[in-house]
């Protein structure tokens, strides 16, 4: 049996996806994240019409705050077959979620199992701010390391010494995403289009990120329905294949940028998802050219051109060219990008919204609809240990 | 004065990562390093990645280095830091200790003027009740 015949390659479908409204942190008063999330997975089962009494699985990573057992008895769902939590912080594990469920549907564990993110920063933290780290923290606070914006510019600022790379290419990178977010009324950003000028003088955050380069602080929560693929094809939607998911880290990655920045040092300057690309790419029997739209973490714009190498979309050091290309455009770009708007124009829903719009691709229903898109790549965060990723399709 | 203000979160040690900081207190960079393959790692942990001896030392370091990588934060991100901004974060790989790297500040240098590249050596910066915290300054400075 080849790896790919092993894998979870076919075998699990998104049929359901479910979204709130999305509004800048603070602006959803009145209604709290627990109320959210379960907004979000009534959504996603209704959107796949299948009776909430049928969700028998539940599936989230790092800092949500909500169990499944405590959403499956507020909605009254009569059995849990499986919950799961992915290690680590953010959106590192937005895709193994996702994994979690298809594995869990394709072998019978459950039937249906969701995977939600909900984040109110209007109601708890604020993620730019100090939070307690719960390992090595000692390194790095007292140094006023302590945002993610500060972690990711370490990393980024590396890159752009070894290659240089540039505010150039991160604004066409910012540029290219609000676009697409101007066609998309669920975005935070619609109707708050971005020129050049703004961009360059956006305030600085963590140099070289300006205020632009840096994502948004959303209210929301969304959730995808994943069940296995014999059971998808009876249901509303047209299913959205699986066609790779995995969970990796390099060797002597650990926490990366969100610990004390011993990461190898031929990796530095990377998200760490050289061999999570591998296996995503292994598993469903394509390569970087076969892909045909990306949603791709992009909590910072410096995360873009990274991912982008450690992908195989181009050469290590590549990145700036490729971008500078206009590859990430809608309509004329060889690989459209967060179509939706992404992490940076869209929402903060820490790379969940990401599968969402990658299953709209699939589905042809995006607002920045890719013709006759066949398969969209996904992937998780750039910043703490373990990296995820999927590969949808028909 | 101390390079952030009064405030700031100050090191926890436990017990993997004590030595560091004791070390510190005396003003010597030390970095944990393998009895028995000679490996430096850093952040401290029990088992050495190298060839997983339990058994390690910490070796005093010259306290040189090169500014690996840096940004400047122009945000306040704690209470106590308003004010503060902006201020420069180093990555810091230091001289003699392997690939090890400290995450620390360069006291001496403005925004506008950090490099990789830079050659920096520790200093030792007072933070109250006798502990210390090793920040750099440029080594060909004043």
């Amino acid at each position: 049996m080849t790896a790919r015949e092993a894998s979870i390659c076919g075998r699990a479908a998104i049929v359901g996806i479910g979204e709130t409204a999305y509004a800048k942190h603070g602006g959803l008063r009145g209604r709290t994240e627990i109320e959210l999330c379960m907004e979000a997975i009534c959504k996603a089962a209704e959107d796949a019409g299948v009776p909430l009494d049928e969700v028998d699985g539940f599936t989230s990573y790092g800092f949500e705050r909500h169990e499944p057992v405590v959403i499956q008895a507020a909605l009254g769902i009569p059995e849990l077959r499986y919950a799961s939590l992915v290690w680590g912080g953010g959106g590192g594990g937005c895709a193994a979620a996702v994994m979690n469920a298809a594995l869990a549907v394709a072998t019978g564990q459950c039937r249906h199992a969701v995977a939600y993110r909900s984040i109110c920063q209007g109601q708890y933290e604020r993620y730019g701010q100090f939070r307690q780290r719960p390992l090595w923290g000692s390194f790095i606070s007292p140094f006023g390391l302590m945002s993610p914006a500060q972690m990711t510019a370490l990393t980024f600022r590396r890159h752009m010494f070894l290659y240089g790379t540039n505010r150039e290419h991160l604004a066409e990178v910012a540029l290219t995403f609000r676009e697409n977010a101007q066609r998309n009324s669920r975005a935070v950003t619609f109707g708050k289009p971005l020129d050049r000028e703004t961009y360059f003088a956006g305030r600085p955050i963590a140099d070289p990120f300006h205020l632009y380069d840096c994502c948004l602080e959303t209210d929301g929560a969304c959730a995808v329905l994943v069940t296995s693929e014999e059971r998808s094809r009876d249901l509303r939607q047209k299913p959205v294949r699986i066609l790779a998911a995995a969970q990796a880290s390099g060797p002597g990655w650990s926490l990366g940028p969100m610990g004390t920045h011993n990461m190898p040092m031929d990796d530095y300057a990377t998200i760490n998802s050289r061999v999570v690309a591998r296996i995503v790419f292994e598993q469903a029997g394509l390569t970087p050219a076969d892909i045909d739209v990306a949603q791709i973490y992009d909590a910072f714009t410096g995360l873009i051109p990274m991912a982008l190498e450690d992908y195989g979309f181009c050469e290590r050091g590549g990145s700036g060219d490729f971008i500078a290309a206009g590859n990430l455009r809608f309509a004329t770009g060889a690989l459209p990008c967060n179509t939706a708007g992404g992490l940076l124009s869209e929402a903060y829903l820490h790379g969940l919204n990401l599968v969402v719009e990658g299953a709209r691709q699939i589905r042809g229903t995006s607002t920045s609809q890719v013709e006759n898109a066949r398969t969209c790549l996904v992937t998780s965060g750039g910043g703490g240990g373990h990296k995820s990723a999927l590969i949808l399709g028909h | 004065m101390s390079y952030l203000p009064e405030g700031t979160p100050v090191p926890s040690p436990g017990p993997d990562d004590a030595p560091f900081w004791d070390a510190c207190d005396r003003q010597e960079l030390r970095i944990q390093c393998c009895a028995d393959c000679g490996t430096f790692r850093h952040p401290p942990i029990p088992v050495c990645a190298a060839c997983r001896s339990t058994k390690s030392t910490w070796a005093r370091t010259s306290g040189t280095g090169t500014v690996f990588s840096y940004t400047v934060a122009h945000h306040p991100t704690h209470p106590a830091l308003h004010g503060a901004p902006p201020y420069n974060i180093a990555v810091i790989h230091l001289d003699g200790a392997g690939d090890v790297r400290l995450v620390s500040n360069v006291v001496d240098v403005p925004p506008d003027e950090m490099r990789i590249g830079m050659r920096v050596i520790v200093v030792w910066d007072a933070i109250g009740d006798g502990h210390f915290l090793p920040r750099f300054r440029r080594e060909d400075g004043p």
